[in-house]
């Protein structure tokens, strides 16, 4: 059985702009098209955006 | 089917074959490529949230991961990826990578002075530990030379240092405005690159596929805007990358080579959970595949025969300070 998914649109968080998604996970990071911010999937079920966290200084690699 | 809160899995109980955890903090393009290639191996995963995880250290016989045979670090802090792989490695879980791995990667100075151990070529680099004698130490190698933090990645808060003026700003601004492992100064000699380096991908003892990173800027990571080609890996990369990641550790790793005219291939990085989103297509090699064979490896042959180590691989006593922790 698959990883769960979801499919569907939600509104990003810094535009407004509907967002639509396919086969996204919890905790995906996605792109929104209408301003570019970066975006995280914080909930399949309803499907929910929020901004995706700023970089730390010990993230990467 | 761990019952730890922090894990969602997508089946209960399962087929009765490996037992595969995923340690994530955001799901990237590369955790879903690999999530993709466990799936169409017919494993299912449980992915271990760890902004939601909970270690109980103490717990050495009855932790919720003891039925794992592997559980794969996808983390996207080196501390919070560190931490968890010492955890897990002394309560006995296999990983990839391992703690040891993580710890030498992780940290610049580490790498260096693993790889200097190892005997494998790699540009100069100094240490110093206040401004003066971090001056003292630029001039010694000569100008520009480059100062690195020694935990960090994406070539964040990399600096050229082209004189003595940008030396001593750089120096004081590091002192004064960054935390305390800023002022572990890290000074290494520049390397004039043909406008490229290399990022070459080992899985083992296997130098699987390799990319030019091409940039008119000094720094040529992708993650800076560098493009990517495919670039053969030749016996001398297998070999330098091949040692190399021995001596930090084995496992799945990402090595940044330069290509020095005098002295050929240099050793600049080891990344122990690379990204590689750019570099399937140009070299053709799939590569979360490759990374699910050495996963399930580890689990069914351990740690050492999954990287072909006869031997019992390099021993090393830890000494990080584990500097990463930057909260």
């Amino acid at each position: 059985m698959a990883l769960p998914t979801a499919t569907g649109a939600a509104q990003c968080p810094e535009c407004f702009a509907d967002v639509t998604l396919t086969k996204v996970m919890q905790n995906e990071i996605t792109q929104c098209p209408g301003c570019g911010a970066e975006l995280e999937i914080v909930s399949l079920e309803p499907l929910t955006l929020s901004l995706a966290p700023q970089e730390e200084e010990d993230w990467g690699e | 089917m761990s019952s730890h809160p922090s894990t969602q899995s997508p089946r209960a109980g399962g087929p009765g074959r490996v037992k595969v955890g995923v340690l994530y903090s955001r799901v990237r393009v590369e955790e879903k490529l690999l999530f993709e290639a466990f799936e169409r191996r017919g494993i299912s995963l449980d992915l271990i949230d760890d902004q939601k995880l909970i270690f109980d250290i103490t717990d050495v016989g009855n932790h919720p991961f003891k039925d794992y045979d592997v559980i794969v670090e996808r983390c996207i802090n080196h501390s919070r990826a560190l931490y968890s792989l010492k955890i897990l490695n002394d309560q006995g879980v296999k990983t990839v990578n391992t703690a040891l791995c993580a710890d030498i990667c992780g940290n610049k100075l580490m790498t260096t002075s693993a790889l200097a151990a190892a005997g494998v070529p790699q540009p100069k680099a100094l240490v110093a530990y206040t401004a003066e004698s971090a001056i003292e130490a630029i001039e010694r190698l000569g100008y520009p030379a480059v100062l690195k933090p020694t935990v960090g990645s994406w070539g964040r808060l990399l600096s050229k240092v082209n004189d003595r003026d940008a030396a001593e700003t750089i120096l004081e601004h590091k002192e004064t405005l960054g935390s305390y492992h800023h002022s572990i100064f890290y000074i290494q000699e520049y390397i004039k690159k043909p406008g490229r380096d290399i990022r070459a991908f080992q899985v083992g003892a296997e130098t699987i596929c390799a990319i030019y990173r091409t940039s008119p800027n000094w720094i040529t990571n992708t993650a800076r805007g560098g493009s990517s080609s495919n670039c053969p890996v030749t016996p001398e990369i297998a070999d330098i990358c091949t040692r190399a990641a021995k001596a930090c550790g084995g496992g799945v790793v990402a090595l940044d080579l330069f290509e020095d005219p005098d002295r050929g291939l240099l050793v600049n990085e080891v990344n122990y959970t690379m990204e590689f989103r750019n570099s399937i297509a140009p070299t053709n090699v799939n590569i979360p595949e490759r990374m699910v064979d050495f996963c399930l490896d580890v689990a069914k042959n351990g740690w050492n025969a999954a990287n072909g180590w006869t031997d019992d691989g390099p021993q090393m006593a830890s000494i990080s300070l584990a500097d990463g922790a930057s909260a």
